[in-house]
């Protein structure tokens, strides 16, 4: 069980949470411009590293806030940093 | 079913560990169920028996290794009935082709109905079956009964209203397919490489022309990638993107127990799959963990949520203590379908996406991934298979029929 450290409430079981997957993903700024392989890549397409990962959790079982951390997705660490937004995907 | 002291011996030799070649016509990454009879079909149906088949680890040590091991075909869509029960057409005489018994056993697979709008969802399911030539019945609940007495269907929190039941559905000794497999493909030549990790590709321009490893570089005619869970970490490095990400599954297995479990039960409502090994542990398994996940580890409320369902449709298996759980690496599309097809680089070539039921396929994804790799084009089978689906919006979704653990 991952341990899960919510900004407001602290660290808690992973049960109490829901996962919402990779972090900083926009909707498209003008979507009736892109060409239909760039929409497709915004509604199908994920990082999908073995390492450091940024990505989003809501606490459905506690405060209900969506936050943001970074995991190691081959260790499972988490650390509490805040991710860096990137500047594009 | 049998209470298993039929397996046969070993055999002398099962495959020879070769130093491999500067160059193959065919490199396959990943030597799991489906690089396996990749490299079967690529032999037996084209001809090519110049392949190395490259795996980080051992030999079907991966999900091979992990899966609960139940086969069936009973898919709801066109395209995927055709591809799953060719599949299944290849498994009823694969092991005589093989000469190697891997206990095949047609015990019959119930998908279990609990609320009444699955029931609709259900039967229109064993409709389609019937229209694509795909064997399925609707049972009632006395019925079911007759198929699995030790099913508990009336007194529970969600009663079984019914089920879907594939006869021809069954299970198989795993470790036993890829070792028949892969000591044919031996006969005939192919080159087993354990412990080298294919890390990335030697490219020419938009072509790929070997693959890169962790002691040095093998030249390649073509390339299948057959690495489930970590595809995207090799198809990352030439910047192809692809709609995959990778989860822990879990199964599990208990103490070795007398018959009581006559066939394969999944319920995609309470959330489990049970059937019994023939060596006699009880073997379930349920749905991926959420998150991403490359650590061959799950969570134990993942665990803990199935056995409670297990629990309470097998009131017997209350008593049964578990041996094990363990955890593989599955590569989960966002249709529940696999990606099998050529890729935007020249000789390189796809088969993944899998998720949670690529085992069931093995046969059936060698026979067309190696069509498509031998011929450079789709299979008949896998041309709606291709990534370029994720563009047009040509989606196959199986997300009812893939059933509980997607």
């Amino acid at each position: 069980m991952l341990l899960v450290r919510c900004p407001w409430c602290g660290d808690r079981d992973e049960a109490e949470f829901r996962y919402g997957g990779q972090a900083d993903v926009d909707y498209p700024a003008d979507p009736h411009q892109l060409d239909d392989a760039t929409w497709g890549e915004y509604l199908f397409v994920r990082a999908n590293p073995a390492g450091s990962f940024d990505e989003r959790w809501v606490h459905t079982a506690g405060c209900r806030r969506w936050f943001s951390v970074v995991r190691d997705t081959a260790t499972n660490e988490m650390r509490p940093d805040i991710p860096r937004r990137r500047e594009s995907r | 079913m049998v209470a298993d002291g039929n397996t046969p011996a070993p055999p002398e030799r099962l495959w020879r560990n070769p130093e491999p070649k500067r160059n193959y016509d065919v490199v396959i990454v990943g030597a799991g169920g489906h690089g396996l009879a990749t490299a079967y079909y690529l032999a037996r149906n084209h001809g090519i028996t110049d392949i190395a088949v490259v795996e980080r680890g051992w030999l079907a040590g991966g999900n091979m290794a992990r899966n609960t091991t139940i086969i069936r075909s009973n898919y709801l869509l066109d395209a995927s009935a055709a591809l799953y029960d060719h599949a299944l057409r290849l498994w009823e005489e694969l092991h005589e082709e093989l000469d190697y018994e891997f206990h095949f056993s047609q015990r019959g697979v119930l998908n279990l109905a609990h609320t009444e709008q699955e029931v609709r969802d259900a039967r229109r399911r064993a409709f389609a079956n019937e229209l694509n030539g795909v064997d399925a019945e609707w049972l009632t609940p006395d019925e079911i009964s007759e198929v699995c007495p030790i099913l508990n269907t009336s007194n529970l929190r969600y009663p079984v209203l019914g089920a879907t039941y594939q006869r021809r559905a069954g299970i198989a000794k795993h470790d036993l397919v890829a070792w028949g497999l892969a000591r044919k493909c031996d006969e005939m030549g192919v080159d087993f490489i354990q412990n080298r990790e294919v890390t990335g590709f030697v490219t020419d321009g938009d072509r790929v022309i070997g693959v890169r490893t962790d002691s040095g570089d093998i030249g390649a005619g073509r390339v299948g990638l057959a690495a489930a869970g970590r595809t995207t970490l090799l198809t990352d490095t030439l910047g192809l993107r692809l709609p995959l990400q990778s989860h822990p599954l879990q199964a599990m297995a208990t103490e070795i127990l007398e018959p009581v479990h006559p066939c394969v039960v999944m319920s995609n409502h309470v959330h489990v799959y049970t059937s019994q090994a023939h060596k006699g542990e009880l073997v379930l398994g349920a749905g991926v963990d959420t998150h991403n996940g490359y650590a061959q580890r799950g969570s134990v409320h993942v665990i803990e949520n199935q056995l409670a369902a297990a629990v309470e449709l097998f009131p017997v298996f209350a008593r049964a203590h578990l041996l094990r759980t363990w955890a593989g690496t599955v590569d989960v599309t966002p249709d529940a379908s696999p990606i099998i097809g050529p890729t935007p680089y020249e000789n390189l070539f796809v088969n993944c996406g899998w998720g949670t039921g690529g085992f069931k396929a093995t046969p059936g994804a060698g026979w067309v991934f190696a069509h498509t790799i031998a011929t450079g084009e789709p299979h008949p089978l896998n041309e709606p298979y291709g990534m370029e689906r994720f563009t047009s919006g040509a989606l196959i979704d199986e997300h009812g029929a893939a059933a509980v653990a997607h």
